[in-house]
């Protein structure tokens, strides 16, 4: 181990980083304990609101960790400054590796543009936001109970992936009145017509009609709900509001995944290939913890039967810097995300040299099916789009002050799961307040109807 | 930034997180709720046969991992997805994952593998939870030489074991004797206070509980667990309200037997039904052990009903006898998977002693789930009859 340690190799790296054109806010390095690595992965950032489905993810990571399945070395949260974060248990070749890789995700957090759009609405700061809305929602427990935040929250983290990044993150209520009709156009043909108008000149007044809510089918649940919910509270709205910052802020990282963990690990390559400055065994070390982890398939497989994002970003990016140049790579950084990413320059060709293949799994078998590049692509990308979830739209409030959602199974080709659906019903009715119903299909492709109570 | 370790990036080591984790206090929060909805669902544990697995004080129920559910679209049969290796088109192989997901007991947790936790659950909180609202029926204070008698805390004295010290009535002797201010004079014996015990003596409230057990050939394998389910539960509840609880447990077929509880819970038998036999044996140790003057006598019978013609007599005689010393006697009829609703000999017997005046009652066991109403039944019922109309 080289005596001079991490603290040295940092600004070096950093230097050397920003020689290579890479751009980032500063980075706040931090160790913490393996408990509390796994605490930020079950949570999504270091410090979030309590709720009892951590618990259970907590526990699942718990099993996965006691059976060796994952460790991890780093994350790291955007924003200006952004926070890194590192076990403690890394080795010094493990984080300078990962140094330089968080100072890959540090370079395309601030460049990418879904990135920089939903950082411009939630603001750099999301960690401390994140820590605010924590202790909102403790101090909701103190003034009203803990049942009654659950409640709430059991319903806002339901819908947790049902916003819409297209809108704003602060987003003004629909127009109370319908639009009036468009003055006819100004020609000559109208000009002769409203001169031939002289028996009934008085003006009408037209009266202006509510617009239906929502006037068209809705499909950032949480801030309809926050809203235009007929009974909330206002502290239940903010709980709703505050689930849908975080939201906000998880898209970005879940629509770049590919991308952002092959830029990072091809940066963090690429740095300690020119990091003269390393030891001969520290970089050994560190290339030998690069390969565990890019690798496409675990030690002891052949075969994998999902992908890793790291390795699959890994070769893509090589190929664009190799094929393309790097300026042209920093711009592909810049202004794509995963759907274009894949689309774009995952080739048929990059697809036979990974091995990469689809197939159908059907009563316990697999089927491994023809090579075709663009099934491939929607292949991956299928479970990604609309934030991973079913798209499910409030399409009306009735006057009584019943929700009607609807799933557009047209989109999504198949139905809902009744029995999780249901329970969503139910968790959404105890904050709605009224009756909500839901139509989806049957697996005959017959439409039905769920409603809660 | 300041590190002591120049090998590693800053660290506080006395950061919150090492006081606190949130994923444990989330954890705990999920393991409450679990609870909660085990206890919501206590009629069917009580019914679960499984538990009474001798002497043991705790009870292991499989839970599954609460869901927080979300939408998601409906479980095909067909899965596409991406995968990486070296195979070719038409290639085919076994699914991993239908292995692990028929391993982990089906459905539910498509993503997280399904999970299993083994809740602990003490026998003394399920009963304690079950016992809530139940009492004893018409209990009633026996005169008698027997008196319940326990060890109280009462009073002080100057002399006492060491472990009796009371140190904060010490102090305070020691404070009054210095009586002016100024520095405390040391202890001395004099001001040393220790606890002391007596013994309270009150009147007792003594009771004895017969179960009598149907173990002829007609009661099936699933009869008799399901009267040994009720009287476990029963005898659980009723040791927890009185500790001055005597328990005795019979069989009978055609002859009658006494047993100890571990063996009872045992006992299988076989041939024909004469509840009379039974009856007689439960009065036989009524008269050499049991004094109706000092003991409230409870009975609870377990049969399929099937009592022979022949002895329709000799059991309505022997129950009419113990039913005028007894304050309860209940009877539950095991037929497992059949509802025929009392209309066997013994139910009759026992309608017909309800309908006289006496305090019995009846009540049918068809399936596990009954095993909760039938002792809800018969200890809620403050309401019945008082003995002896």
């Amino acid at each position: 181990m080289n005596a001079e340690g991490w603290q040295h190799y940092l600004a070096r790296i950093e230097q050397l980083a920003r020689d290579a054109g890479l751009q980032f806010h500063p980075v706040e390095f931090e160790a913490v304990p393996d408990s509390f690595m796994m605490e930020i992965a079950v949570y999504g950032l270091p410090v979030r609101m309590p709720h009892w489905s951590f618990g259970v993810r907590y526990i699942y990571q718990l099993i996965q960790r006691h059976m060796g399945h994952s460790r991890l070395f780093e994350v790291v949260f955007p924003g200006n400054p952004g926070h890194a974060y590192l076990a403690t248990g890394n080795g010094l070749a493990e984080n300078i590796l990962v140094t330089a890789h968080v100072l890959g995700h540090a370079d395309f957090s601030h460049n990418n543009l879904l990135f920089q759009r939903c950082q411009s609405q939630v603001s750099e700061r999301i960690v401390e936001h994140a820590a605010q809305h924590a202790r909102q929602i403790q101090q909701a427990i103190e003034a009203h109970g803990l049942e009654r935040v659950e409640t709430v929250l059991d319903a806002a983290l339901a819908l947790e992936q049902h916003i819409d990044v297209d809108q704003p993150l602060r987003r003004p209520r629909y127009a109370e009145y319908a639009e009036s009709p468009k003055s006819p156009v100004d020609d000559a043909f109208r000009r002769r017509f409203a001169a031939l108008e002289t028996e009934h000149s008085g003006t009408v007044l037209a009266p202006r009609l509510r617009a239906p809510v929502p006037p068209y089918p809705e499909r950032d649940l949480l801030w309809f709900v926050a809203q235009y919910a007929p009974e909330m509270e206002s502290w239940e709205r903010d709980i709703f509001l505050a689930v849908r910052e975080e939201s906000f802020y998880f898209y970005p990282v879940f629509a770049t995944q590919i991308m952002n963990e092959g830029w990072a690990s091809y940066w963090h390559a690429r740095l300690l290939r020119e990091a003269d400055f390393i030891a001969q065994q520290t970089y050994l070390d560190a290339i030998k913890c690069h390969s565990d982890v890019v690798r496409p398939v675990a030690a002891d497989e052949q075969v994998a039967l999902g992908l890793n994002p790291y390795h699959l970003g890994f070769a893509l990016w090589e190929h664009v810097v190799a094929e393309k140049g790097l300026t042209a790579a920093f711009a592909i950084r810049t202004e794509d995300d995963d759907f274009s990413f894949i689309r774009n320059h995952l080739t048929a060709d990059i697809a036979a040299e990974l091995g990469l293949f689809r197939y159908r799994a059907r009563d316990g078998r697999i089927r491994v099916l023809e090579m075709d590049v663009a099934a491939l692509h929607e292949a991956i990308l299928t479970p990604k789009y609309n934030f991973g979830t079913p798209t499910v739209l409030a399409r009306h409030v009735h006057a009584d002050g019943t929700l009607d959602l609807g799933h557009e199974h047209g989109v999504d080709r198949r139905g809902l799961d009744l029995q999780r659906s249901r329970k969503v019903l139910e968790y959404l009715q105890r904050v709605w307040r009224r009756p909500v119903r839901l139509t989806t299909v049957d697996q005959d492709g017959v439409e039905l109807e769920l409603s809660a109570p | 930034m300041s590190g002591d370790n120049p090998q590693r990036p800053p660290t506080n080591a006395a950061k919150w997180y090492d006081l606190f984790s949130r994923g444990a206090r989330d954890w705990l929060r999920h393991d409450v709720k679990v609870r909660d909805a085990v206890r919501r669902h206590l009629p069917e544990l009580v019914s679960d046969g499984e538990l009474i697995g001798g002497g043991a004080r705790t009870v292991r129920v499989p839970v599954k991992m609460l869901e927080h559910y979300h939408f998601r679209l409906r479980h095909s049969e067909e899965r596409d997805g991406v995968g990486q290796g070296r195979v070719k088109p038409g290639d085919e192989f076994l699914d991993p994952a239908q292995g692990a997901k028929n391993g982990g007991r089906g459905g539910g947790g498509e993503e997280e593998g399904g999970v299993e936790l083994l809740l602990e659950l003490k026998i003394e909180d399920i009963v304690e939870w079950l016992w809530e609202e139940l009492r004893l029926p018409n209990l009633a204070p026996r005169s008698g030489a027997t008196e319940d008698s326990e060890w109280v805390r009462e009073g002080w004295d100057r002399r006492g074991a060491r472990s009796r010290l009371d140190r904060r009535r010490s102090f305070k002797e020691l404070v009054k004797r210095r009586g002016a201010p100024g520095a405390l004079p040391n202890f001395t014996d004099e001001d040393l206070r220790f606890r002391q015990l007596a013994r309270r003596r009150r009147p007792a409230v003594r009771a004895v509980v017969f179960f009598l057990l149907d173990v002829s050939g007609s009661m099936s394998e699933r009869d008799r667990q399901l009267a040994k389910t009720f009287f476990f539960w029963t005898v659980q509840g009723l040791r927890r309200e009185y500790r001055l609880l005597e328990t005795v447990f019979v069989a009978h077929t055609i002859d009658a037997w006494e047993f100890s509880e571990a063996e009872f819970f045992q006992v299988s038998g076989s041939g024909g039904t004469v509840a009379s036999s039974g009856l007689a044996k439960v009065n036989e140790i009524v008269r050499e052990r049991y004094d109706p003057e000092q003991y409230n006598i409870y009975l609870f019978y377990a049969s399929d009903g099937d009592n022979a013609a022949s002895d329709a007599g000799a059991a309505h005689e022997a129950l009419t006898a113990l039913a005028g010393e007894a304050c309860f006697c209940g009877y539950v009829e095991v037929a497992a998977g059949v509802s025929r609703h009392l209309e066997t000999g013994t139910g009759r017997l026992f309608a017909e002693l309800e309908a006289a005046g006496h305090s019995v009652g009846s009540c049918a066991l068809a399936t596990p789930d009954d095993v909760w109403d039938a002792i809800r039944s018969f200890f809620t019922a403050e309401q019945r009859a008082t003995e002896g109309a």
